[in-house]
């Protein structure tokens, strides 16, 4: 306190006012150079909450994202796919972690974002709104549900504020990863039986629409995007980025042997592009809005591990106080925590 | 310039970053781990029984070490996207996986060694053994211990029965490694260090909660108290195991008895619990879980876990 400069004291004196107008100027220079703006950077306010948003989002959809796969665990159908799935679930909620902790720099930790979720004040991708309903559907959310969210996040690597960056590129590498083995997946179900073959194809039916609006609503509609462009946090729009998923997936759907549900599919020489339908937005803005087919589940489940933990998380509170206590200078060294450490040794 | 699989590196341009996490998907890349055929888990290991071992009883032991390991990972596997925070959703998400893998090299070691134990399928059926093994045998036929599949209840009571398992386990998985028979030494190796993680994963939570808040330490003892009855049967010694234990390839419970019990011990002094009083969990009739005498829990979890694989007995996954 005895170290604040006079000026600081003062707050709004002119002299404050110039430097804002300083470290403005320095962050939109950083943004400009395409530069990483780092945690202890000077950020305009609505920037940082902009991000805790986002970034936030994307971590409560990797953890509510655990839930449609995790409803296979127990009943994957080879030791090797019950392996790979959990193995899969369990990188979603490392990839929860490494979020959680991008936020954490911002100023906002995991405890309040997560009270924030279950309360509905925060939102996660709809897509999880969507039901899995066959083992096809794992294969499915790896191939469509990841393949779309690596469209949206590959360019998120660039994003300008670092660790989210930084993250991104970790997770990336991840769910290029789990896309594989979910498109893997698929083509061993195709040369299986008949039965297997019209599983995958019922399950690529039903999530190539829910699929396409994971980019957001078209570029008219999306009342964040120009924003999140000038600041570097989103670098292509929600159109550009459908485009360019319907072009990567419909020469992989050609070579698994399914079929997307769209008539007005089809490869238009003038753009260089296919042409595709729209899918239902106004589904899209009811699940938003609530009302998918699975958003009270979703969130009931996520609240319940919470509310079940909350006992848990408030005992290793009370132990780790207890241990620095104990670890204090001039604690008695023949406290419990001796039988602590021996019952360390044992554990070891 | 090409690697050694002959490919060309991947060259990040601001353009085609973008797409680049797709490319190689209609590839076929040999950095690709999962292959689209199925892999033998045993491969290259030397899986001749040993001179003057009997077949028959070595893939018996390796079913009741296979069989444990794959009903307790199913049983841990069910606190995903479950646990009271992220990091430990990870713990026992990895806990179920190390129990997993070791399952799949159990299961394979007992079918390579005695094919007669594999369950019949249609003949054009491309369901490898070890699936076999896990998806179409009936409760009767597994010969897991009954504490693996008792049914989940609070963080207290898996933390506890992590406990519990993998102490008893370790002990026995630190002798196996000597074992006369290559394979169950190398899989009792892996199996070593694995399960040292689950018993100091374990361990670390029972200190936590019995020294945290009062309700953390009621809700251990809880734990405890039902779990306990489960505890004796994991030392009792089996025709098979006492068999396998005279032949010097597996090893007799009994023999660990001591160890485990001690270890417990430490770990209750140290946080000034009792062991709890609860007498053991009576068979019928003698008859246990290694004799295919399981409690009600059993059926129930392999009903969900099979469900997909038996609608498809000619299906590839």
């Amino acid at each position: 306190m005895t170290t604040e400069t006079p000026e600081a004291q003062l707050g709004q004196e002119p002299g404050a006012q110039q430097r804002e107008a300083e470290f403005e100027a320095q962050f939109r220079r950083t943004i400009e150079a395409k530069d990483r703006i780092e945690p202890r950077d000077w950020m305009p306010e609505a920037y940082r909450k902009t991000l805790i948003r986002q970034v936030a989002q994307h971590a409560h959809s990797e953890i509510i994202g655990m839930q449609p796969e995790g409803n296979w665990i127990s009943r994957a159908p080879s030791l090797r796919r019950k392996a790979i799935l959990l193995a899969k679930v369990q990188d979603e909620a490392g990839h929860g972690l490494y979020l959680y902790s991008a936020t954490e720099t911002l100023g906002a930790t995991r405890n309040e974002l997560t009270e924030k979720l279950i309360a509905g004040r925060q939102k996660y991708s709809s897509i999880f709104n969507y039901p899995a309903l066959s083992y096809a559907d794992v294969g499915t959310i790896g191939w469509l549900v990841d393949g779309a969210a690596i469209v949206n996040q590959v360019p998120l690597c660039r994003t300008s504020f670092g660790p989210y960056g930084r993250a991104m590129i970790r997770i990336c590498k991840e769910e290029s990863f789990h896309q594989r083995q979910g498109y893997e997946l698929l083509m061993t179900m195709m040369r299986g039986t008949d039965e297997q073959r019209e599983m995958v194809q019922e399950s690529v039916n039903r999530f190539w629409w829910p699929a396409l609006m994971m980019f957001g609503p078209p570029d008219d509609d999306s009342p964040n995007t120009a924003q999140s462009m000038a600041w570097g946090i989103k670098t292509h729009t929600n159109d550009e980025l459908r485009q360019k998923f319907v072009d990567m997936s419909v020469p992989q759907a050609e070579a698994l042997g399914v079929t997307f549900p769209d008539e007005g599919l089809q490869w238009n020489e003038e753009r260089g592009h296919y042409d595709f339908t729209q899918p239902d937005w106004s589904e899209f803005w009811a699940v938003v809005k609530g009302n998918g087919p699975c958003n009270v589940q979703r969130l009931a489940h996520r609240k319940k591990a919470w509310d079940d933990g909350a006992w848990v998380r408030e005992a290793a509170m009370a132990f780790a106080e207890k241990s620095a206590e104990a670890a204090a200078p001039g604690a008695d060294t023949d406290s419990p925590d001796s039988g602590a450490a021996r019952a360390e040794e044992v554990a070891r | 310039m090409t690697d050694v699989h002959g490919h060309e590196p991947e060259i990040h341009t601001s353009d085609d970053e973008h797409g680049n996490a797709y490319s190689g998907l209609l590839v076929n890349d040999a950095h690709w781990a999962f292959g689209t055929d199925f892999e033998d888990p045993l491969a290259g290991v030397d899986t001749t029984v040993p001179d003057g071992a009997d077949a028959e009883e070595i893939a018996a032991y390796c079913l009741m070490l296979g069989d444990d390991a794959l009903v307790f990972s199913q049983r841990i596997s069910e606190w995903c996207s479950r646990a009271p925070d992220l990091e430990e959703d990870i713990a026992l998400a990895n806990i179920a996986l190390d129990l997993l893998g070791q399952a799949r090299l159990l299961l394979a070691r007992a079918a390579a060694a005695d094919p007669a134990l594999v369950p019949q399928l249609p003949e054009d059926s491309p369901v490898p053994a070890e699936d076999r093994l896990a998806f179409f045998r009936e409760d009767v036929d597994f010969r897991s211990v009954r504490l693996a599949e008792v049914p989940n209840g609070d963080f207290a009571e898996a933390v506890a029965k992590i406990l519990m398992f993998s102490t008893w386990r370790l002990a026995i998985f630190e002798r196996l490694q000597n074992s006369e028979d290559a394979v169950l030494s190398a899989i009792a190796a892996k199996g070593v260090k694995e399960m040292t993680y689950h018993r100091d994963f374990s361990g670390r939570w029972v200190l936590t909660l019995a020294r945290g808040t009062e309700e953390s330490r009621r809700r251990l003892l809880t734990a405890l108290d039902g779990l306990w009855p489960l505890w004796p049967e994991l030392f009792e010694t089996h025709p098979i195991e006492a068999a396998i234990a005279e032949a010097g390839i597996g090893i007799a419970p009994a023999e660990v008895a001591g160890e485990a019990d001690a270890i417990i011990d430490q770990v209750f002094a140290a946080v000034g619990i009792d062991r709890p009083e609860t007498g053991a969990l009576a068979g019928v009739r003698g008859r246990k879980g290694r004799d295919g005498l399981h409690t009600e829990a059993l059926s129930r979890m392999l009903a969900e876990m099979q469900v997909v694989a038996r609608a498809h007995p000619r299906g590839k996954w």
